[in-house]
């Protein structure tokens, strides 16, 4: 009995009793799905043993879209919870959990692999190569981010989840106040996300430095291509702090370690700080890439080359340099003293000049453009005015003198979403609609994008402009619920109507996908944008190989050119195709990764010994491996390019 | 495999030239990973608690004999990758031995050090100066235990398949790795043993 006490959720509740049914039948549901259909094979050979990078790049998507209404469920809960005041539709335990789940959840579950499906799908395309350099890996880094997620997210109904919010500070985060296993769920699923996150910074590095077609030069790299890549720097640097310090989290929590206890020497601030010192980089590495989408989206749309390309370029490897540098300013009011805050306040504030520039670039970018409103442009001019104000207020926040009003409180709540929904979700959205007919070979339907698009910005707006209010009128955040009297409820009650608007937004998407499916067209062409990068010269839907004959490129719109110019963009005769095989190896080494993780988290060392020996294994087992791919034959290249030309 | 035979053979194909940058950025994570380590131990370096100070449980002589032994066995690991590059497989071998010998016997001599330290009352749950050191410690002792394991699956696929593009190639990549690690040691050496016995 002991033992199964274990794995009991310390503090049920009606809604884990329904999670717990739901998972059991969703699964039971999938496997005699996949059984009735016979579709085992299929699944094996097509997706899970996989090494193709757009494949993969789609696995990423499905995650992340599922991840998005996990954490979105997250949210409507909490604002439900503060709608009125003395609610007790939540329990302060509970209320802890959620917003802990929902930070951890969007940022690194739902954020970050939605950047890692557009650098999977578009870089390769975007440099006209066949594929990224270590396709393996590449899968390997997939698997093992879809097991830390599902790790984290069984939290939820076996043992507990972590409830000492995203950033997990100690001594909080430790065993003396969290005793359930809900922060070990943390330390470990995150950690084995996290190599798969570093292995993806190193993959495309390589890919975009080695891999880049014929007379692409760094200068003439596609935008997104460039943002792709500095972001992956600031990933290779900034991960492996994340990794020493959720091991040195683990350390405490389960081997009784003293890095950020209270006694023996410890110090807490150090997680503080050691936290951030990755933490704040990392907003970065999710905001450079949607820079990158909305450069490709506003000149693509506006009809227009990019203005001042060098100095987007230039801002952006200023913002990763300035974006170490910055991480002291999440502790302005923990007692660092003046000058340390002076010096962070103003290293934050420069942020803002580099950013600045580059929403000038896209204003003159639009200037004397002739605008076509679709509906990844709508998303790109929504983002501009909204993104604008959650930056401004960013200004305001790293005053360190003023942050003292503004601590903790429900101000900072409303800005770091007003820079990350417009700013990254937007993105990815603009992004979703651009991509879709390359991916899938049909449109999203224009007008429910239109519309999604609009009702989200209402939504958005009537969620978090009221919390900016009621922040500087002293409503604390992470606070499950307040009295009548403090006065915040007709806020929180707008927020709560916006947020379920923003709720409507994201199902009416999914019913996008499902309409378009069913009634757009299939007969686009290669570019139905009238694009003005290489992804759009193959094509529609890509075949395996990528690009038949490796593009010749002049300039960083290397297919906008060869309309204009009449520059021919594929010379040259068909050649033999070296393609990687297919591996299970990805696959079962990450399922192993998972049970190490799950017995981790429940200190069942035997299993830990079992699975770190059976992760070893496999690695030795891909040493000796002697697999020189295959080569695609000149004729099945002709064949599969007759097919797709004539259809 | 397009083998362009004006370069070594580690670097001679597309694959393999792309393998060895991509190492080169790994190491640039550990290099984090490590400086990360070193922040967290200058950070609580004095914070002893109740239990010994560095001053206290370093002794010179089995660290001095760690750093000739490592020291070696980077100059081992070199001379193999030299025989390597004139085709001399089996002095290659030997080498690579060597190197995985001398690793063995660092390993050997840091676990004698890890017990005499916990028999001193200076385990990893003692004070966060101890957690800090045996964990940074133990992190280059892990990752010289999988260099060990590493280095010995390379040495057995040279001697079944010789010294091919693949062979050479991951025989490369195992020495970079190899020589890290006796970078990082010479920080340990420097700025944990000799700093703390000052």
């Amino acid at each position: 009995m002991d033992f199964f006490d274990r794995f009991a959720v310390p503090h049920p509740s009606l809604a884990i009793y329904a999670s717990m049914a739901a998972i059991g039948l969703t699964i039971i549901a999938v496997i005699a799905g996949l059984t009735y259909f016979k579709k085992w094979g299929y699944l094996w050979r097509e997706w899970l043993t996989t090494v193709d990078h757009k494949r993969i790049g789609i696995m990423y998507l499905l995650s992340a879209l599922l991840m998005l209404f996990r954490g979105g469920v997250d949210a409507i809960m909490m604002r439900a919870q503060l709608a009125v005041p003395e609610n007790t539709l939540l329990d302060a335990q509970h209320y802890n959990e959620i917003f802990t789940t929902h930070g951890i959840v969007m940022i690194l579950f739902m954020a970050m692999p939605f950047i890692m499906f557009f650098m999977n799908f578009v870089v390769p395309l975007q440099i006209g190569a066949r594929d990224v350099a270590f396709p393996r890996l590449n899968a390997l880094s997939f698997w093992l981010f879809f097991m830390g997620a599902m790790l984290f997210n069984i939290s939820f109904v076996v043992g507990g989840s972590p409830d000492a919010g995203w950033t997990s500070y100690f001594p909080l985060a430790g065993t003396e106040f969290s005793e359930s296993v809900g922060n070990n769920y943390y330390m470990i699923a995150i950690q084995i996300a996290g190599i798969g996150t570093l292995m993806t910074g190193i993959n495309f590095i390589t890919t975009i430095l080695k891999m880049r077609a014929p007379g692409m030069t760094l200068m003439k790299m596609p935008m997104f291509t460039w943002s792709a890549l500095i972001a992956n720097v600031i990933i290779v640097f900034a991960f492996p702090v994340l990794a020493v310090l959720l091991a040195m989290g683990t350390l405490d929590r389960q081997f009784g370690t003293h890095f950020f206890t209270m006694d023996n020497g410890g110090m807490d601030m150090l997680w503080a700080n050691i936290f951030w010192v990755w933490g704040h980089p990392e907003v970065y590495i999710l905001i450079l890439p949607a820079f990158g989408i909305y450069s490709e989206v506003i000149s693509t749309f506006a009809r227009r080359n990019l203005y001042g390309y060098k100095s987007m370029v230039g801002s952006m490897v200023i913002i990763s340099l300035l974006s170490f540098l910055v991480w002291a300013h999440h502790f302005f009011t923990m007692g660092q003293g003046a000058f340390t805050n002076s010096i962070f306040s103003i290293t934050t504030m420069a942020i803002a000049v580099p950013t600045g520039v580059k929403i000038f670039n896209w204003l003159l970018t639009l200037r004397k453009g002739k605008i076509v409103f679709t509906t990844p442009m709508l998303y790109s001019m929504l983002f501009i005015p909204l993104f604008t104000l959650g930056g401004v207020t960013g200004v305001m926040l790293a005053m360190s003198a003023a942050d003292y009003q503004y601590h903790n409180t429900m101000f900072l709540v409303a800005h770091f979403h007003n820079v990350i929904i417009p700013g990254v979700v937007y993105a990815m959205l603009a992004g979703l609609h651009y991509y879709w007919p390359k991916m899938f070979g049909f449109m999203l339907n224009e007008k429910i994008g239109k519309w999604t698009a609009w009702l989200l910005s209402i939504g958005f707006i009537l969620a978090f402009m009221p919390m900016y209010v009621s922040g500087l009128d002293g409503q604390a955040r992470r606070m499950y619920t307040y009295s009548e009297a403090a006065g915040f409820g007709l806020m929180n009650m707008i927020s709560f109507v916006g947020a379920a608007i923003m709720a409507i937004g994201f199902v009416l998407i999914v019913y996008n996908i499902y309409y378009s499916t069913r009634y757009e067209s299939r007969d686009i062409s290669n570019d139905p944008w009238d694009a003005r990068t290489l992804e759009w010269s193959t094509h529609t839907p890509v075949p395996e190989y990528n690009f038949a004959i490796l593009p010749d490129v002049r300039s960083n719109e290397a297919l906008w050119d060869a309309k204009k110019n009449g520059h021919v963009l594929f010379k040259g005769e068909y050649q033999k195709i070296h393609m990687p095989n297919n591996s299970g190896i990805p696959f079962i080494m990450s399922c192993i990764f998972f049970v190490w993780g799950f017995s981790f988290v429940f200190s069942l060392w035997i299993p830990v010994i079992l699975t770190t020996i059976g992760i070893f294994v496999c690695m030795a087992l891909r040493s000796f491996e002697q697999d020189h791919g295959r080569y695609i034959s000149v004729k099945e290249i002709e064949e599969t390019e007759t097919n797709l030309r004539g259809a | 495999m397009k083998i362009d035979n004006s370069l070594p053979l580690e670097y001679s194909t597309e694959e393999n030239s792309l393998k060895i940058l991509g190492f080169w950025i790994f190491l640039g994570a550990e290099i984090m990973l490590f400086a990360t380590l070193f922040a967290t131990y200058f950070t609580l370096e004095n914070r002893t608690g109740s239990g010994p100070t560095g001053a206290e449980i370093f002794q010179i002589t089995p660290v001095l004999f760690e750093t000739i032994i490592l020291l070696t066995s980077s100059f081992t690991v070199g001379l193999g990758i030299h025989a390597m590059r004139i085709g001399k497989q089996k002095a290659m071998i030997t080498f690579f031995s060597i190197t995985l010998l001398l690793g063995l016997a660092f390993l050997g001599v840091e676990i004698f050090e890890f017990v005499t330290y916990v028999h001193e009352g200076a385990g990893i749950q003692t004070s966060a100066f101890t957690s800090a050191l045996l964990t940074t410690l133990g992190t280059h002792g892990a990752h010289v235990t999988l260099g060990f394991f590493w280095g010995l699956f390379i040495i057995l696929q040279i001697k079944k398949r010789g010294l091919t593009p693949q062979t050479t190639n991951k025989a490369f990549i195992f020495s970079l790795y190899w020589h890290f690690l006796d970078v990082v040691w010479i920080f340990i050496f420097s700025f944990i043993y000799l700093k703390g016995m000052m």
